[in-house]
């Protein structure tokens, strides 16, 4: 296993995707069940080398970069950019959560199909998004990163702007009818693009800072967090660089204020697309922040870090009373993710090990939670053809399995303990009362920690309030008489893994911590000295 | 006998031929004015080369060059004239004015 | 193993130290002598067994042949049995044990699920096992046809699962597990008929406000394992016993009120107590074993687990939120009865004798009184899980659940009006029942506070003895307007199948005999195995050499006026039938019919103004604002990109096409001085060369 060992078998990992994608172009587009057929096999296949990936990890070494290519496979040798990819404990579970999200998206499409039809594109643009997923998981370059971060991009573009929802939606203020697919799409390509630009300026300003510690230039995150770690970045130089990372990855996370694109996005997505945003896209930014902003800027994050912090909080509960005040369904779930992700963003803020092991978990537990949720909402409004709530009633006697699945997920969504999403949100709570010292602002984190705990109130509030409206009471006359199929083979193939998954983290969040925090120990260690 | 009186024979010599070149409306008196000229630079060649004493004698086999390529000159020269002539029955310059702007 | 020797030689260490102090505080310490074997360390299947029954059920129980109640039942079952064989071995030679499997390391945290055995939880396990089991055997018959039979038996193994869980914890994450598990489940059965809004909108209430106590439950957590640097209750006892100075004495009175107000939520405390009435849409069963007899008495086992902390006897802990603790405690017991006395739903009456009761309890410890505190804990959840089911048997039997439509079921149910009346005998406390013994300890403790430095426990031991005239004065009504009189209702009353009433006699059996296994004076086996834990510490509460006759001279005649009262306003035919049963007492009914505007209080205050305005205000700033701004910078964009164009095509352009027109114009100028004349050329480059000439010899 050799070839596996020394960054064959991740290269694989990331672009067996990609060749899948265009082996399904290849096939006429007639051969539908050929077309799914082959973009599962290639998900699977790139599970499977992921799952191997996660076996043969060394867990007593996890904060090593491992499975790796070499730090000089010369990429494009002009500006020093490499082909330098690997996997620590930080990363390793976001790889396997992109691999195992791919896949169930995948069988999930095989009887779900978006209109208009064309598996053939939407296959191969799940594909595309799977390796850009993975690749910036695994990329220690920061130029690969950036390639890979914008790879995601235009797979998820199309998806919205075709696959969309063809509501005209009327924009306040500037008093645009326009179709709603159109509309999200375009916000969430100029919004992640205007982020990701000031962060190539970021990235460029670091590659030829990096000249005066180092005696050349560098793009490598390994060797910029050394130099990072060793105080080269400082003054306003460093304010700059970190501004301009900050709103490449806050625009992507979402953080408040720069969340809007979100509930557009997912509300206009296909299932698939929102699954696949929440799932994973969305954990992009928070591992950037976790990967590159704290280790190469370890003084400006701690001179951010009460913004952050109060960025955060504001976002959790603003998110979460934005949510009460919903009555679109997906929309809920879209604005519950500005509030969960405000805790991720909380125990990263704390800038301490526990802070960012709960971040990780946040993270994990959210792309399992809140897929699961969007697909469930995708499916209801796919059978009801609404996701207005107030139209919606009774739906456990009309689909009494979808809903006991509903209501699981909105259990596990407000952090109930013994599922994956409670370790997230009381883990980030515990940082908070206790942060970095040297962020020197205790207080006020304990102040945001009150916050935070009222906004786990909020979130009980908002789900409790849609499962009472979707799921209790007798159907309306609406539907009383309408036969629905209940939750069918497909759905329950995709949705079983999110379950067990979700219950399995809860129980035992080893399987996440283990990985995680030895990782996160050495990288605090490292980037604040303890 | 110094350069001076050589120079001045070779620039009079050079004078007669520009404004030969410039005034004479017939043709072949034009291309005569041009071998004026290239025998003042001959001139000019010959005596530079004797004042510098130069080794190689490029002056001397410069003028040699030009003698050789006057000589090839005119007799290209002529024979634009002759066409020219028997195209239009005429050989002044004044006339010959296809590169009017 | 070698964990369990540190244990086992600290527990034997600490002993031989602290012997002198455990005696002062008046308790008995005891080494126990069973702290290994089989049977502690497969203890956890008490937890497990439950949990997967639920599964099962959930997954397979429509196919079983009782349709997944056998597994429900079985499962309870076991938990009773080895509650019971840990009871007696506990009560024989005592027994101290922990096992803990480790679930992940975090920074400097370990995670751990295990299971505690000690008197304590051993107390919780036979209670939730034995009154469970009997609840489980009656409920059979009183959900038979029930539209979601097996789904309700997954959803009650769930929550006797979560309860075990809690009541094993060794550390406070798997407590908070335990404690949001069983606020699901309570959540789940209280909604168990959503069709009909109104239950739905029950468990949704009861769901938050617990929520909230959670929130704070959480954030007490927090700091304590912040500040100890670890979530065992051994840790933080460690340093409570050892009267360290450091971060936890820092943030001890924090720590303590957050707790303590997680407590209140799960225990149903003024003002957080408004969900446990309102949780009695729920089935019988459900309001018999959650909503009395365990579930709502997780916070006193809670502050119980944590005594040590609260009783600070360093004095540098939480020893200042005891008077807090003791003056809700004591507001609850009073406030709440007082609400009892106005309700016309049998249920509700008892459900706020239960929040009056789970009073008692809290203010019990807030005097200190461990022992008493736990000991109406125990003996509570016999009788009033006897009178729930009690009152179950007759909304069987009548099909309604108001009292005016009851009356006389006296000699149409005998089994289920002997066992109530056991009940209530228990609850008011009429020696030689149950509840004399356990709330004249509490009584008694109080006095004991009082006179020992906590002054506010004198004001609250009056409310104890006001509250135990209010008790009997509200069951006295209670029974007569249901068993005497005549019957008023429309269904014919018949008494309940021997499923449910053999349970209720079980119940009674020990409402009657539960208290006697702490009689002052004669025999204080309870206070000697709950004290398992107390070689790690005194648990300095106090306990009554004999019968505290002073109290019980005042307190059994207030209550026999209570009942004389009850029974002069309700219990005789005094004027007609129809004025008994509708009789309002002038003052009291129109000051308690509001509840004292709390729910109203907090619906109008606080649930409303954040669903509506304040959410809309937000969704609206929003879409508008923020959103606004993004739509604007669009906007904006587009104009900028519109000038841009008119900019570029006329200027920019425009520019580019003048200086192209200028060469144009210049180029035609120029050619007029192409003659195509020779020898003019010649002319022109001979004055060039003059020119240059000239020039370079004038530089």
């Amino acid at each position: 296993m050799d070839w596996f060992e020394n960054g064959w078998g991740l290269s694989l990992i990331v672009f067996l995707p990609v060749i899948g994608a265009l082996v399904v172009l290849a096939i006429p587009k007639a051969k539908e069940s050929l077309i799914k057929w082959t973009a599962l096999a290639f998900s699977l296949v790139t599970l499977g080398l992921t799952i191997t990936l996660a076996v043969q990890f060394d867990y007593s070494a996890a904060d090593t970069y491992q499975f790796g290519t070499a730090m000089d496979t010369t990429w494009i040798s002009a500006i020093n950019a490499n082909f330098h990819i690997g996997v620590d404990g930080i990363s390793l579970p976001m790889v396997v959560l992109a691999a195992f999200i791919t896949v169930l998206v995948i069988i999930y499409s095989f009887n779900h199909w978006p209109e208009p039809h064309n598996p053939k594109l939407l296959l191969a643009f799940v594909l595309i998004l799977a390796t850009g997923m993975s690749g910036t998981f695994v990329a220690l370059d920061l130029v690969l990163f950036f390639v890979f971060f914008e790879v995601v991009l235009l797979p998820m573009y199309f998806m919205i702007g075709i696959w969309g929802d063809r509501g005209i939606t009327e924009v306040p203020i500037v008093n645009w009818k326009i179709e709603m697919r159109l509309y999200a799409s375009l916000k969430f390509f100029v919004f992640t693009l205007f982020g990701s630009a000031f962060m190539l300026l970021g990235f460029i300003a670091l590659y030829f800072k990096s000249e005066e510690a180092l005696g050349y230039r560098s793009f490598s995150m390994i060797e910029l967090s050394d130099i990072g770690a060793a105080g080269a970045f400082t003054g306003t130089f460093a304010f700059l660089v970190f501004a301009g990372l900050f709103l490449g990855f806050a625009v992507k996370v979402p953080m408040w204020p720069l969340h809007t694109w979100l509930p557009d996005a997912h509300t206009a997505a296909p299932t698939i697309g929102s699954v696949i945003l929440a799932a994973v896209l969305l954990k992009l930014g928070t591992y950037a922040f976790i990967r590159i902003a704290i280790p190469i800027l370890p003084g400006q994050a701690i001179a951010w870090a009460p913004f952050i912090g109060i960025l955060a909080v504001i976002g959790i509960i603003y998110g979460s009373l934005a949510c009460l005040a919903q009555t679109d369904m997906k929309r809920l779930i879209a604005y519950s993710s500005v509030g969960h992700m405000g805790f991720v963003m909380l125990g990263i803020a704390t800038m301490t090990d526990i802070g960012i092991n709960a971040a990780i978990i946040g993270m994990v537990a959210h792309g399992l939670i809140t897929g699961l949720l969007f697909f469930i909402a995708g499916s209801m409004a796919h059978r009801y053809h609404t996701r207005d709530m107030t139209r919606l009633g009774g739906n456990m006697v009309l689909m009494p399995k979808m809903g006991v699945l509903l209501g699981f997920a909105a259990m596990a969504s407000l952090g109930l303990p013994a599922l994956a999403g409670f370790w997230g949100e009381f883990m980030a709570l515990l940082a908070s009362f206790n942060p970095l010292e040297a962020i020197e602002a205790t207080s006020m984190f304990r102040v945001l920690m009150v916050l935070g705990a009222i906004g786990t109130v909020l979130t009980a509030g908002y789900m409790l309030y849609m499962l009472r409206n979707v799921n209790f009471g007798e159907p309306s006359q609406e539907w009383a008489d309408h036969k629905f199929e209940d939750v069918d083979s497909y759905e329950w193939l995709a949705w079983a893994p999110l379950v067990i998954g979700t219950i399995a983290i809860g129980i035992f969040p080893k399987i996440v911590f283990g990985a995680t925090n030895d990782a996160v120990v050495g990288l605090v260690q490292k980037a604040f000295g303890g | 006998m110094t350069i001076i009186q050589f120079l001045l024979v070779g620039a009079a010599l050079f004078s007669m031929g520009l404004y030969g070149v410039i005034t004479r409306r017939n043709a072949v008196l034009v291309l005569a004015s041009v071998e004026l000229m290239l025998a003042a630079v001959n001139i000019n060649l010959v005596s530079f080369d004797a004042y510098l004493q130069d080794q190689l004698n490029s002056g001397q086999i410069f003028s040699l060059f030009i003698i050789a390529l006057a000589a090839a000159e005119v007799g290209i020269g002529i024979a634009i004239v002759l066409m020219i002539y028997r195209n239009r029955q005429s050989a002044d310059v004044d006339e010959l004015n296809l590169m009017k702007g | 193993m070698y964990q369990f020797l540190a244990l086992a030689s600290q527990i034997v260490l600490a002993a031989g130290d602290e012997g002198e102090q455990v005696k002062e505080g008046g308790s008995e310490a005891i080494v126990p002598g069973i702290t290994s074997g089989v049977l502690v360390e497969w203890a956890w299947l008490i937890v497990v067994v439950p949990i997967v029954a639920a599964f099962v059920i959930a997954f397979w129980g429509k196919k079983m042949p009782f349709k997944g109640w056998e597994a429900a039942w079985g499962a309870i079952g076991f938990v009773g049995l080895y509650g019971t064989v840990l009871f007696v071995l506990n009560a024989s030679q005592g027994i101290l044990y922990e096992g803990t499997v480790e679930i992940a390391e975090i920074g400097d945290f370990t995670l751990e699920w295990g299971w505690m055995v000690d008197g304590l939880s051993i107390m919780m396990y036979f209670l939730i096992g034995v009154v469970g089991f009997l609840v489980f055997t009656y409920a059979k018959g009183y959900m038979k046809g029930d539209i979601r039979f097996t789904w309700f038996f997954a959803s009650f193994s769930l929550f006797a699962g979560g309860m075990l869980v809690l009541v094993s914890a060794p550390n406070l994450i798997q407590l908070i597990v335990g404690w949001e598990l069983v606020g699901v489940s309570s959540y789940l059965l209280i909604a168990h008929y959503w069709e009909d809004y109104a239950n739905v909108d029950a468990g949704n209430k009861a769901f938050m406000v617990n929520k909230v106590a959670d929130a704070a439950l959480f954030l007490g957590a927090i700091i304590m394992a912040v500040s100890v640097g670890s979530f065992s209750f051994n840790d933080v006892i460690d340093v409570v016993v050892k009267g360290e100075e450091g971060m936890l004495s820092q943030y001890a009175f924090w720590a303590g009120l957050l707790i303590f107000i997680g407590a209140m939520g799960k225990s149903a405390q003024f003002p957080l107590h408004v969900w446990l009435p309102d949780a009695m849409a729920g089935p019988t069963p459900v309001s018999a074993l959650m909503h009395a007899a365990t579930m709502v008495t997780a916070g006193v086992f809670l502050l119980g687990r944590l005594f040590p902390f609260y009783i600070d006897e360093a004095g540098i802990f939480a020893g200042d939120v005891r008077n807090i603790i003791i003056v809700i405690g004591g507001l609850t017991l009073f406030l709440a009865g007082l609400l009892a006395i106005v309700q016309n739903d049998i249920k509700k009456v008892l459900a706020y004798s239960t929040v009056s009761q789970l009073g008692y309890m809290v203010a019990a410890m807030g005097a200190g009184a461990y022992t008493a505190g736990l000991f109406h804990l125990f003996t509570h959840a016999f009788f009033k899980g006897l009178l729930f089911l009690g009152a179950g048997s007759v909304i069987h039997a009548v099909h309604s659940n108001n009292m005016s439509d009851m009356g006389g079921l006296r000699k149409k149910m005998p089994i289920t009006f002997w066992t109530f009346i056991a009940g209530t005998l228990a609850l008011i406390g009429i020696f030689p029942f149950a509840g004399f013994f356990s709330k004249d300890e509490i009584l008694a403790s109080m006095k004991f506070a009082g006179e020992n430095g906590q002054d506010v426990a004198n004001f609250i031991l009056i409310l104890g003895i006001a509250g135990a005239f209010i008790t009997a004065f509200y069951m006295t009504r209670l029974v007569a307007l249901t068993f005497f009189g005549t019957y008023k209702g429309h269904a014919t009353p018949h008494e309940s199948p021997k499923m449910m009433s053999y349970p209720l006699i079980g119940l009674a059996f020990f409402a009657v005999t539960a208290g006697w296994i702490n009689f002052p004076g004669v025999y204080t086996g309870f206070t000697t195995w709950l004290a398992t834990r107390v070689p790690l510490t005194g648990m300095g509460d106090h306990h009554a050499e004999g019968l505290d006759w002073s109290l019980v001279l005042i307190v059994t005649p207030v209550v026999l006026i209570g009942v004389a009262i009850g029974w002069w306003l309700y219990g005789k035919d005094k004027k007609s039938q129809a004025a008994r049963d509708t009789f309002r007492i002038p003052v009291l009914w129109p000051l308690f019919e509001n509840l004292y505007y709390i729910d109203d209080f907090y619906m109008n205050g606080i649930v409303r103004p954040t669903m509506g305005p304040i959410a809309n205000v937000v969704l609206w700033w929003d879409r508008n604002v923020v959103d606004g701004i993004v739509n604007g910078v669009g906007l904006g964009s587009l104009g900028v990109a519109k000038a841009v164009r008119v900019f570029d095509q006329n200027v920019v352009d425009g520019f580019y096409n003048e200086i192209g027109a200028g060469v144009d114009e210049l180029g035609s100028g120029m050619r007029k001085s192409f003659t195509g004349r020779v020898q003019q050329y010649a002319a022109f480059s001979f004055v060039g060369v003059v020119v240059i000439a000239v020039l370079f010899i004038i530089l």
